[in-house]
C-alpha cells in the first residue's frame, strides 16, 4: 500500500509543511528547559493576557459607538477598563522587553523573535496614540492639532490624516489591531518554534551528547 | 552550531503554560476592574467653535482676520493643506512634507470665511458686505483684510469694539457676522458639512480652532504643551503616553528645540531609533551589552549556580542520574549535531550569534 | 438641556463616580531639562520596581524535574 499523495495538492502541501514547522508538542509544550525559572518569564504571558482584556473592552466600545462613552456611566466604567488595560498592556511589555534584553534572546536563530515583538511594540504606540485621537473630547482635539505638525513634516499627514476622526477611527479599530494582532501570532509561533533561549553558559550534563547525535 | 541554536536538549521541569495564561488572564482583568473602579478615567470636555467664540470672542475675530488676510497658521502652513512656497520643512535638501503634495486643500479665506456666510439667510447688510467683497479685485480685498488684521491686533484685548476707524471695506461686518454664526454653534455645522451631510471629517473645523489661542491655552494649562513635555502627559492627574518619552525629549534640546524643521528632524531621528530597536540583534556592540551587564546572572542564577565545574568533574548525584534519560530533548528528535557544547563556549560567538539568525550554525529545528 | 440620563451629572462622569478622583490640576516633577508628571513617574516607578521583583524575587521550584 502506498501513502496518500498530499504533497500533489497545495493543501496537503501546507498541511505537510505545518505539521513539520509546528509539531503540536513543540506549540503546547508541557515541559520546560531548568533554566525557565524566574518570574521575569511571566510578563511574556501577562502581555498577552493584557492584549486580550484591551480587545475585549475596546470591542464593548466599539459595539455601542463612539459617543457612548461620553453619555453613559457604563460607558465611562468600559472606557476606563480600556485605558487601564491599556496602561497594563504596554507597562508589561516593556518590561518583558527589558528582560529579553538584558537574556540577549535574540540568540541562537531567534532574531526573528526579537524583531517581532519590537515591531509589536511600536504598532502598539501607533495604536494607541490613533486611540488618543479618537476619544472626541479635548485631548484628542489636542494631540491631533499637534501632532499633524509632525506626521505632515515626515510627508506621512498626506496620507494619514489624523484630523479626520473617521479615518483615525479605522485606523484605531480595524487596521492597527489586525497588524498587532497579526505580528502578535506570528511573535508567540517563533518562541514555540525556536523555544526558550538558554541561559549564556550551559552546563556540559545539558548538553546534547555524542551517543545521541552520532 | 551552538547548544543557542538547537532544541533544547537538557533537563527539563513541568511547565503548564495554558495554567499560567490563564491565571495571568484573570490577574490581568481583576487589576484592570480595579484600576478602573479605582481612579475612571479622564475625559476633559471637547471645545466647539461655539464654546470657543462664546468664550473668547475676541480671540475668535482676530483669527478669523488672519484666516481672512492669509496670515494664519493655516493659511501659511503650506503642505499638505496650501501651496505655501518654502514652508515645508526639511532634513537636510530633502522635504517629504512638499514630496508627499498637498493632499487636503483649504483655502482658509473661501473655506473658513465666505463659503460660511453665504449661507447665512436673511441679513442685507452681510448680503452687501459679501457683494463688496465679491465684487473687489484680489489686492483690495488684501489691502481690506490686512488694515483690519492690523488694526485689531493693535488694540487692547484684540477688542473689535476698539479698532479705530479705517479703511477696511465690508471686513468688519463679515467678521462680526461670522461671530454671530460661530456663537451660535452654525460654523462647527458649516466648516464639517461643506462636503456631505454624513461627515467625520474634522480638519477644517480642527484647524481652525488651532489657529487661535483659544485651544492652546486650555491644553497648557492641563500642562500638554509641546515645551512642557505635554505629548507624555494627560489631563488631569492621569498617567498619559509615557512610552513617548523620548520622542518628547528631543523636542527639548537643541538643536531640535530651536529648529525650524524641528519635526521633521525629530521624526527621522526616531524613524532611525525604531529600526535600530527592531534591528539590536544585529547590531555589533549594542547586542553585547547583556553580556557586560550581568542581569542574566541574576534570571538564570538557580541554573547557573548549580552548574557542573567546567573541568567536567561529575558529582556523586550525576553520576546516579540517568545521562541518556538526562540528555533527552524536548518533544522531537535531535537534528543537530553539535554535541560539546560546554560552559563558556558560546562566548567565542559573541558577535557571530546574530548571524546565526540569518543562516549561520545550519538546519532549523 | 441635559442629554445625561436621569440622575447622571457631569461631574459624576467626568470622575465616573470614581473613590480616588485624579480629575484635579497635575503635579510635575521639573529636573533641569525634564518635566514629568508625577502620574507617569509613579507609572515608570512601578514598572521599575515590578521588573526588580521578577529579578529578584525566588521563583516556585518546579515539579517533575529530569
Amino acid at each position: 500500500m502506498t501513502a496518500p499523495a498530499v504533497s500533489r495538492t497545495w493543501t496537503g502541501a501546507i498541511r505537510a509543511r505545518a505539521v513539520r514547522e509546528l509539531p503540536p508538542e513543540q506549540m503546547l509544550p508541557d515541559r520546560q528547559p531548568v533554566y525557565v525559572a524566574s518570574w521575569i518569564y511571566v510578563f511574556g504571558v501577562l502581555t498577552l493576557a493584557a492584549f486580550l482584556v484591551v480587545l475585549v473592552s475596546g470591542g464593548v466600545l466599539a459595539l455601542k459607538g463612539p459617543q457612548w462613552w461620553h453619555r453613559s456611566s457604563t460607558g465611562h466604567f468600559v472606557n476606563s477598563l480600556h485605558l487601564w488595560s491599556v496602561e497594563l498592556f504596554m507597562a508589561f511589555m516593556v518590561i518583558h522587553l527589558w528582560g529579553k534584553f538584558f537574556m540577549a534572546a535574540w540568540r541562537g536563530r531567534r532574531a526573528m523573535t526579537w524583531v517581532t515583538g519590537a515591531v509589536c511594540f511600536l504598532g502598539s504606540i501607533g495604536t494607541a496614540f490613533t486611540g488618543y485621537l479618537v476619544q472626541s473630547n479635548l485631548d484628542s482635539q489636542w494631540i491631533s492639532t499637534q501632532a499633524k505638525d509632525g506626521l505632515n513634516a515626515a510627508g506621512i499627514g498626506a496620507f494619514f490624516n489624523v484630523l479626520d476622526f473617521g479615518q483615525m477611527l479605522m485606523w484605531h479599530i480595524v487596521l492597527l489591531p489586525l497588524v498587532v494582532g497579526f505580528v502578535v501570532c506570528i511573535h508567540i509561533v517563533q518562541v514555540r518554534r525556536r523555544g526558550v533561549v538558554p541561559p549564556m553558559e550551559i552546563d556540559p550534563r545539558d548538553a546534547i551528547p555524542e551517543e545521541v547525535t552520532s | 552550531m551552538t547548544a543557542e541554536t538547537q532544541k533544547w536538549a537538557g533537563r527539563t521541569r513541568e511547565y503548564d503554560l495554558v495554567k499560567e495564561f490563564v491565571i495571568a488572564l484573570l490577574v490581568v482583568s481583576v487589576l484592570t476592574v480595579a484600576l478602573a473602579a479605582l481612579f475612571s478615567s479622564p475625559d476633559e470636555k471637547q471645545i466647539t467653535i461655539s464654546t470657543w467664540s462664546r468664550h473668547a470672542p475676541n480671540d475668535f475675530v482676530l483669527t478669523a482676520a488672519t484666516e481672512l488676510d492669509g496670515t494664519s497658521g493655516t493659511a501659511t502652513y503650506g503642505a499638505p493643506y496650501t501651496h505655501t512656497a518654502d514652508a515645508a520643512q526639511k532634513i537636510g535638501p530633502v522635504s517629504l512634507q512638499h514630496i508627499a503634495g498637498v493632499t487636503h486643500p483649504v483655502d482658509t479665506v473661501t473655506d473658513f470665511v465666505i463659503t460660511p456666510l453665504t449661507g447665512v439667510p436673511a441679513d442685507s447688510a452681510l448680503t452687501t458686505a459679501l457683494g463688496q467683497w465679491q465684487g473687489a479685485g484680489t489686492s483690495q480685498r488684501q489691502r481690506w483684510a490686512s488694515s483690519y488684521d492690523d488694526a485689531l491686533a493693535k488694540v487692547t484685548d484684540n477688542d473689535p469694539a476698539k479698532v479705530p476707524p479705517g479703511d477696511y471695506g465690508p471686513v468688519p461686518v463679515m467678521l462680526n457676522r461670522l461671530l454671530t454664526m460661530a456663537q451660535s454653534g452654525g460654523l462647527d455645522g458649516a466648516l464639517l458639512a461643506q462636503k456631505q451631510f454624513f461627515a467625520t471629517d474634522y480638519t477644517k473645523p480642527l484647524l481652525f480652532i488651532a489657529d487661535g489661542s483659544y485651544l492652546e491655552d486650555r491644553a497648557r494649562a492641563q500642562h500638554l504643551g509641546g515645551d512642557q513635555w505635554g505629548m507624555m502627559n494627560e489631563t488631569g492627574n492621569y498617567p498619559g503616553q509615557a512610552w513617548l518619552w523620548l520622542y518628547t525629549f528631543w523636542y527639548q534640546v537643541k538643536p531640535f528645540s530651536t529648529s525650524p524643521n524641528a519635526d521633521a528632524l525629530v521624526w527621522g531621528l526616531m524613524a532611525l531609533l525604531s529600526l535600530a530597536l527592531v534591528l539590536v540583534p544585529f547590531i555589533p556592540g549594542v547586542r553585547s551589552i547583556p553580556r557586560w551587564v550581568p542581569v542574566h546572572r541574576l534570571i538564570w542564577r538557580d541554573y547557573y549556580r548549580g552548574m557542573r565545574p567546567p573541568d567536567g568533574y561529575l558529582s556523586a548525584s550525576d553520576v546516579a542520574r540517568p545521562v541518556q534519560v538526562s540528555r533527552r530533548p524536548i518533544g522531537g528528535q535531535v537534528h543537530d549535531d553539535d554535541a560539546g557544547a560546554d560552559a563558556g563556549r558560546d562566548r567565542e560567538h559573541d558577535d557571530g550569534e546574530a548571524a546565526g539568525a540569518s543562516g549561520y550554525g545550519g538546519r532549523s529545528v | 438641556m441635559s442629554l445625561l440620563p436621569h440622575g447622571v451629572t457631569d461631574v459624576m462622569l467626568a470622575s465616573g463616580g470614581a473613590p480616588i478622583d485624579l480629575n484635579h490640576p497635575g503635579h510635575y516633577v521639573h529636573w533641569g531639562v525634564i518635566q514629568i508628571s508625577v502620574a507617569n513617574l509613579i507609572v515608570i516607578a512601578v514598572m521599575i520596581v515590578l521588573f526588580a521583583l521578577a529579578i529578584f524575587l525566588p521563583f516556585p521550584k518546579g515539579r517533575g524535574r529530569r
